[in-house]
């Protein structure tokens, strides 16, 4: 049977490490049971058969523990062999990720290996069935755009971290697991990977912090970082910014806020001069106020901000600076 | 798995490395969507060439101090993407390879990386990088997929390429960047596909000499495919709703300072 012509399934490839659930995979098995069609779940690894249980919680028609000893740690050629494989037996109509660094660098090689249409990103599914629309950030999120998928089933697709809630899964009276042994042929496996490992521990904690200022590419240069500092000691905030603003140097790693840095949640977050970039919105929208001013009306930060000032930074701090000190 | 042809084996010390590189819309162009609502009204655009594009040039290019050896920049898309490809010769590439094609502009990662794929088939190099994604499409899937065509290894989101080509299979040593401040560092052969992660490094300046040098370098404009056979189909593109409602604060910078001051002490109680 050609794939895509038997009933539809949602095969959700969650994701582990060492033990460890990637808490987005429950974001991605919440898009998929919200489509209304049958949902497995897959996890691979070796030995996995706690985390496969863990996720037969969910309602769920099945998890299977795809499990081979090269599966151990991940490599992008071992992962894509065993999924293709479990992908010709299960012949799902969708494949569905959270949208994380593995999934980057695997999810792309798998639909090229089996000549099939991947959209990344997606943050919201429109329509149901095969027609639906999937809609996913352009431009740095400035746009969005509704995408279909072109040519036969399966389709993949990695969804925006955050886009759907881990908390929305639905849980049921124990989905079955089945493990599947993959073999997966170890010689054929060309990435030796190392174990992961943390850089010398962060000076800084920023979770902790109960306000933040933060600071973008608006800041235009090192030496107007005064200008957001003089902000955040009338605050009493702790100094942030957006990732390139520590790709220039201009602020050490550990203050930056984003996918690649921190993740917080202060009472109170300002932006200044940072456009909103995914990347770093994932960092800090759970923050209870977000105060954004940036010159540009259309950067996507305005869109998660309780409050916003259109105008430039250089005028409007010192502004705020002084009515602070009334 | 298609064979590695064409790639392997040559003599290693001299590396031969290909930066494939994108030109995308400035930060500070107004976005403007175009009448069919399918794209960016980019006639009128103002270009620059992709940021993360610029972290894997300078990569390859300190590889190439290293090393010895050529960079080779790899473009696809219409006759203006010249002007990005110039701006990587004046840092200190090579040669250019250009797929001069209108239908490349906005194509999707399938056909992008199919075409980058011919044109490097034949170029015997040690060493793909790119950057991570692009500022516009941001597929972050072109190199996974181009290294997959080619019948390469890859990784992805790298932040340190170490090269030793006495050690075999693992000639190539990087260090991935995993999430919430982990790292791991993979082996692997050459030649090998790597999407280079912005901030590993620091981005040098054209400078005067080499924007008069690059005006001799070669760039060699190449067919696109016959057929672009993409994966996916923009149905619309439009600004997205505000999901939040964000009190927008006017006047002049002192009026919406004090406003704005106002409403964190009385109504959101922050400060």
């Amino acid at each position: 049977m050609a794939w895509g012509l038997g009933p539809r399934l949602i095969l959700v490839v969650a994701e582990q490490r060492d033990g460890a659930l990637n808490r987005a995979s429950w974001e991605a098995i919440a898009a998929a049971q919200q489509s209304g069609e049958p949902v497995k779940v897959v996890v691979a690894g070796d030995g996995v058969s706690a985390i496969a249980s863990d996720l037969a919680s969910a309602d769920v028609a099945e998890v299977i523990a795809l499990e081979d000893n090269a599966l151990a740690m991940y490599t992008p050629d071992g992962f894509v062999a065993a999924l293709e494989a479990l992908i010709a037996a299960e012949q799902p109509s969708l494949v569905f990720f959270a949208h994380t660094y593995q999934t980057r660098d695997f999810a792309p090689k798998l639909a090229a290996r089996v000549d099939r249409a991947l959209i990344v990103d997606v943050t919201a599914v429109k329509g149901s069935g095969a027609g639906s629309a999937f809609v996913r950030p352009i431009f740095q999120g400035k746009l969005s755009a509704d995408v279909k998928p072109k040519g036969p089933a399966p389709h993949f697709i990695s969804f925006q971290i955050g886009a759907y809630r881990a908390d929305a899964v639905k849980k049921g009276a124990g989905a079955p697991v089945r493990q599947v042994a993959a073999s997966v042929d170890a010689s054929a496996i060309r990435q030796k990977p190392e174990a992961p490992f943390k850089e010398a521990k962060q000076a800084v904690d920023l979770s902790q912090a109960e306000r933040i200022v933060a600071v973008g590419r608006g800041i235009k240069g090192q030496e107007h970082l005064a200008v957001a500092e003089g902000l955040a000691n009338a605050l009493g905030a702790e100094i942030a910014a957006s990732r390139p603003i520590c790709d220039a140097g201009w602020l050490p790693m550990d203050r930056q806020i984003g996918s690649s840095g921190q993740t917080v949640a202060p009472k109170l977050y300002v932006a200044l001069g940072i456009s909103g970039a995914i990347q770093h919105l994932v960092g800090m929208k759970g923050s209870r106020t977000i105060v954004a001013i940036n010159k540009d009306p259309e950067a996507p930060i305005f869109e998660i901000a309780d409050y916003g000032i259109e105008g430039d930074l250089f005028e409007i701090v010192p502004a705020m600076v002084a009515e602070l000190a009334k | 798995m298609p064979e590695a042809q064409g790639l392997w084996p040559k003599a290693l010390y001299e590396m031969k490395i290909a930066v494939c590189i994108k030109q995308v819309v400035t930060r500070e162009w107004q976005l403007r969507v175009n009448d069919s609502k399918t794209w960016i009204r980019d006639q009128d655009a103002a270009w620059e060439p992709n940021e993360p594009d610029a972290y894997a040039l300078e990569e390859a290019l300190r590889l190439k101090e290293k090393h010895g050896g050529d960079v080779i920049v790899v473009s696809a898309g219409p006759a203006r993407v010249q002007q990005a490809i110039r701006d990587a010769l004046a840092r200190g590439a090579d040669r250019a390879l250009h797929i001069e094609d209108d239908r490349l502009a906005a194509a999707d990662a399938f056909a992008v990386a199919e075409a980058l794929a011919a044109a490097l088939k034949d170029e015997q190099v040690d060493l793909i990088l790119t950057g991570l994604q692009s500022d516009d499409q941001g597929f972050a899937s072109v190199g996974v997929i181009l290294a997959e065509k080619l019948g390469l290894p890859h990784a992805t989101i790298i932040m340190d390429v170490q090269i030793d080509p006495s050690a075999g299979t693992g000639a190539l040593r990087v260090k991935r960047e995993l999430e919430a401040g982990w790292f791991q560092w993979v082996a692997m052969p050459l030649p090998a596909v790597l999407t280079i992660q912005s901030g590993i490094n620091q981005l040098r300046y054209a400078t005067l000499k080499g924007i008069m040098a690059a005006k001799k370098k070669e760039i060699k404009k190449l067919a696109g495919p016959a057929s672009i056979a993409g994966k996916q189909e923009v149905v619309s593109v439009y600004f997205p709703e505000k999901g939040k409602k964000t009190q927008m604060i006017a006047g002049s910078a002192a009026e919406a300072a004090a406003e704005l001051v106002r409403k964190l002490r009385e109504d959101a109680r922050v400060i």
